[in-house]
């Protein structure tokens, strides 16, 4: 079982999620988060004082998949998220050792 | 057997029937048009504190300090109105001398439905004395603008309380009382012309504002740590109310519902909107930018200092006077505020002390016997009539107001200091005002 995290532009969110529909992933996590990579942030003025503002904010997708479907999940991504500029984001692939559902204490990837 | 409804009203009655008896039966000079417009005025300015300075200020601080700020304007609608109906208003307005009334209206007694001829013939005192209210509230509540984020509750309420005893009933009553030393309208020796309290109001909360501001020292984190506004929009809907409840405060300043209002309204709109376009440009040059949060404050600059012109100048001044406060208190707010360094945390004493200043001077300048023949009529007013010594009275009002707002402040902040201290502890500061002293968050999205 792989997790894989993913951290994408606000707009795109909608594409990522479609696409992975479309290649058989349905479980996934969303948070609202604030970051930047090599992307520059931008600067605001209120009543004459200057604030950078460097975080700016993003989208990030979490899901656990069958080591069989996660290359397919991960082009689904990229393929939906590009726009080819800096800021398009990136992917994380780690290994999950353990995976649970609650429902009826099933383990494993049938879990999944 | 049930209890009779009827009956539960008798001991209210009982509490009722001495003030009944105290006061005079209606005269017949009222005029209900007159009347009308300054109850309708009172509500108006009310509306400026209670959400209008709330909204804007609270906009204007953290997250974590939004109830706090709002809570401030909202303990002086209650605080001051309690110090006024027992003898604030009697300080203020009551006969005594050139600097300050008596005790002749504590209670209000005295204070009626009958007409108090020195102020107004054709409304009722308690008329007269509820909009005077709303004036009292509004004043030390703009203060809070300086101390954001990091005042005690408690020392608060205690600072505000005796600040309208020893700084605003004095100034008001020197400018608008019975016999006030600056009373341009009922004889004063050196007769200030503050139309709608440019001296009383805006100087007096302005200087007071700095000296609160130096006396308890900047934010934890001020200047390095950003503090952004928390909700521009909560400011700009308190500025647009304050820009309506202000044809109250100015327009019911006319205390009839007359041309002089006219007047006072007209020129009320007119300097608020080229402040708002003045102070838009002047970030426009500077930053490349003009902000919704500059265009509201430069709103806000233009009312202030039309407050004490505003019914005695024409309109096309009162476009200057827009558009010179509005470059004047960017610059203040922004060049003066950074090169000196104190932290005026909303520009309490940027927009109001000096907004206050420059108005109270070109009042000065431009006021004329056309719109409003204060001094008898054919009589020159201002400069505008050749009358250039009211220039000179301008100044003394001014240079009073700030004397009496700096010395006032200073020993009540001592006091209050020692008495039980004036600023929350740094954990405190940084945990945020609404949870330490109210033990509330101002938003709770996630139920």
């Amino acid at each position: 079982m792989q997790k894989i995290e993913a951290v994408i532009q606000p707009s795109k969110l909608d594409a990522v999620k479609d696409a992975l529909l479309e290649v058989g992933i349905e479980g996934m996590t969303i948070l609202e988060a604030r970051g930047h990579g090599r992307q520059k942030g931008h600067t605001e003025f209120y009543r004459g004082r200057e604030y950078t503002v460097d975080l700016l904010p993003k989208i990030k997708i979490e899901m656990v998949v069958r080591d069989e479907i996660a290359e397919k999940a991960i082009q689904a991504i990229v393929s939906s998220a590009r726009t080819g500029k800096i800021g398009d984001g990136k992917i994380f692939v780690s290994k999950i050792d353990e995976a649970i559902r609650i429902r009826n204490d099933e383990r494993g990837p049938s879990a999944l | 057997m049930r209890p009779r409804r009827f009956l539960l009203p008798l001991p209210l009655l009982l509490l009722a029937a001495p003030a009944a008896l105290a006061q005079s039966p209606a005269a017949p000079a009222i005029s209900s048009g007159d009347n009308a417009w300054m109850l309708t005025s009172a509500a108006l300015v009310l509306l400026m504190t209670g959400p209008g300075l709330a909204l804007f200020y609270g906009g204007l601080v953290r997250r974590k300090n939004v109830l706090a700020t709002m809570m401030q304007s909202f303990a002086m609608m209650c605080i001051v109105t309690v110090l006024w109906a027992l003898f604030t208003y009697s300080l203020a307005f009551g006969p005594g001398n050139a600097f300050i009334g008596g005790f002749h209206y504590a209670f209000l007694h005295h204070v009626g439905l009958a007409p108090d001829p020195d102020y107004s013939s054709t409304i009722p005192a308690q008329t007269y004395m509820i909009y005077q209210l709303m004036f009292a509230i509004i004043t030390p509540a703009l203060i809070c603008g300086a101390f954001a984020e990091r005042m005690k509750f408690s020392a608060m309420c205690l600072f505000l309380s005796l600040w309208t005893i020893v700084v605003y009933s004095p100034m008001a009553h020197m400018v608008w009382g019975k016999g006030g030393f600056l009373n341009a309208a009922l004889g004063g020796s050196v007769p200030c012309l503050d139309f709608a309290g440019g001296t009383v109001v805006h100087i007096t909360s302005g200087v007071s504002a700095l000296v609160c501001a130096l006396y308890l020292g900047k934010r934890v984190g001020y200047p390095k740590e950003p503090a952004p506004p928390h909700s521009v929009v909560l400011s700009f809907i308190g500025a647009c109310l304050l820009w309506v409840g202000w044809f109250g405060f100015n327009a019911g300043s006319a205390l009839a519902a007359s041309g002089l209002a006219t007047s006072a309204f007209v020129n009320t709109q007119f300097a608020t909107a080229t402040a708002a376009i003045s102070w838009c440009i002047a970030e426009w040059i500077r930053n490349g930018k003009p902000s919704a949060l500059g265009a509201i404050s430069g709103a806000v600059a233009g009312l202030v200092a039309i407050t004490p012109a505003s019914g005695f100048v024409q309109p096309m001044p009162a476009l200057i006077i827009g558009a010179v406060a509005g470059a004047f208190c960017y610059l203040m707010v922004t060049l003066v505020k950074s090169f000196f360094g104190y932290d005026d945390s909303l520009d309490a004493f940027g927009v109001h002390g000096a907004g206050g200043t420059i108005g109270a001077l070109l009042t000065g300048f431009f006021a004329t016997t056309v719109i409003n023949p204060i001094y008898g009529p054919g009589k020159p007013t201002g400069a505008a009539d050749g009358n250039w010594h009211q220039v000179l009275n301008q100044l003394v009002g001014v240079a009073i107001a700030w004397g009496l707002a700096i010395v006032g402040t200073l020993i009540l902040l001592k006091l209050v200091d020692m008495l039980i201290g004036l600023r929350v502890t740094r954990e405190q500061e940084i945990e945020g005002l609404d949870v330490t002293q109210h033990g509330e968050e101002g938003y709770d999205f996630g139920s």
